[in-house]
């Protein structure tokens, strides 16, 4: 299926969050993630279902001021 | 100071970023001996990552995530939490933008976000304006420190409104207070510092200068000065010289 990964759709063959993050090569990066504009805490993530279209970001550290 | 029961040796707070090179980065840090750095989150492969976040680690320092970029209570609250989860600490720079031109904080919103956030447990640090009645509403909010502007964020342009620094200064004399943004030179990190301010937040003013760790040095100092100068309480200036040489005694050459 397409989703929409931080503005681009990608194409996955996972449906989990947890699963889409490790078939894009996240696994045990500091990231956070977001599901159709909510916050989805890591250890929500195995349970959160991906549908066609959907929206996540994933975001990391970067400088700020 | 203290601040959400926590003790900071140093009064100023630096942020990370904008800087020439991450090995400028760290030594500007150092070199501003910053307890608490503000660091951001941005959409993965922006430029920061995993590189950036064990750069800030190896320096031993306190991280103060913020909300940079958000304009609504919902983006702020969401990126909060997000923050909360990859930064491991309950401190947020609370940012609520209302306009792309000043970076002015939407203050209705800020509270509204204020509120929602220390209710979920974090410790909020609101970048505000130095308006007496939305810092009280803050403070009803649940945030136990206040961090107006000194001057549009990136202006460098100082203290714009000394006179409402000042007034908010006297109205919480126990709340801490940071100026946040707007200091472009060290004689404005002093300045805020004599207005007895409990700290200074700046960025842009270090990453940008010719030579970042040299102006982070020079910011260091002038905290420390201007901290020192507001405990020595100052003299007051007045309009008219009066000489500091004793007058009795001074003789007379007439002919």
């Amino acid at each position: 299926m397409t989703i929409i990964i931080n503005g681009k759709p990608r194409e996955v063959r996972a449906v989990t969050l947890d699963a889409v993050l490790a078939e894009l090569g996240y696994a045990g990066a500091h990231v956070a993630t977001a599901h159709r504009g909510e916050f989805v805490p890591a250890a929500g993530r195995a349970a959160c279902t991906l549908a066609e279209g959907d929206r996540v970001e994933i975001l990391s550290p970067i400088g700020g001021g | 100071m203290r601040v959400y029961n926590t003790e900071l040796g140093s009064r100023l707070l630096l942020g990370t970023a904008q800087y020439p090179s991450p090995t400028v980065l760290a030594e500007a840090v150092r070199a501003s001996g910053a307890e608490v750095v503000t660091v951001s989150l941005r959409r993965e492969g922006a430029g920061g990552g995993e590189g950036f976040w064990r750069l800030i680690r190896d320096l031993g320092v306190r991280v103060l995530p913020n909300t940079a970029g958000c304009h609504t209570v919902k983006e702020a609250v969401t990126t909060a939490q997000m923050a909360r989860e990859v930064f491991g600490t309950p401190w947020i720079k609370l940012e609520v933008i209302g306009d792309d031109d000043t970076l002015q904080p939407e203050v209705f919103g800020l509270v509204d976000a204020a509120r929602i956030l220390s209710a979920e447990g974090f410790q909020v640090f609101p970048y505000t304006t130095a308006d007496l009645v939305v810092a009280g509403r803050l403070l009803e909010a649940g945030c136990q420190v206040l961090m107006p502007w000194g001057a549009p964020i990136g202006s460098g342009r100082g203290l714009n409104n000394p006179y409402a620094l000042r007034s908010l200064r006297a109205h919480f004399p126990d709340v801490p207070l940071v100026v946040d943004a707007g200091i472009g030179l060290p004689s404005h990190a002093a300045q805020a510092m004599e207005l007895g301010y409990d700290a200074v937040l700046l960025n842009t003013a270090v990453a940008r200068a010719g030579d970042p760790v040299r102006m982070a040095a020079a910011m260091a100092r002038a905290v420390e000065a201007g901290r020192l100068a507001f405990e020595a309480d100052p003299m007051e200036a007045r309009d008219m010289a009066a000489p500091s040489t004793p007058v009795l005694g001074l003789p007379v050459f007439g002919a």
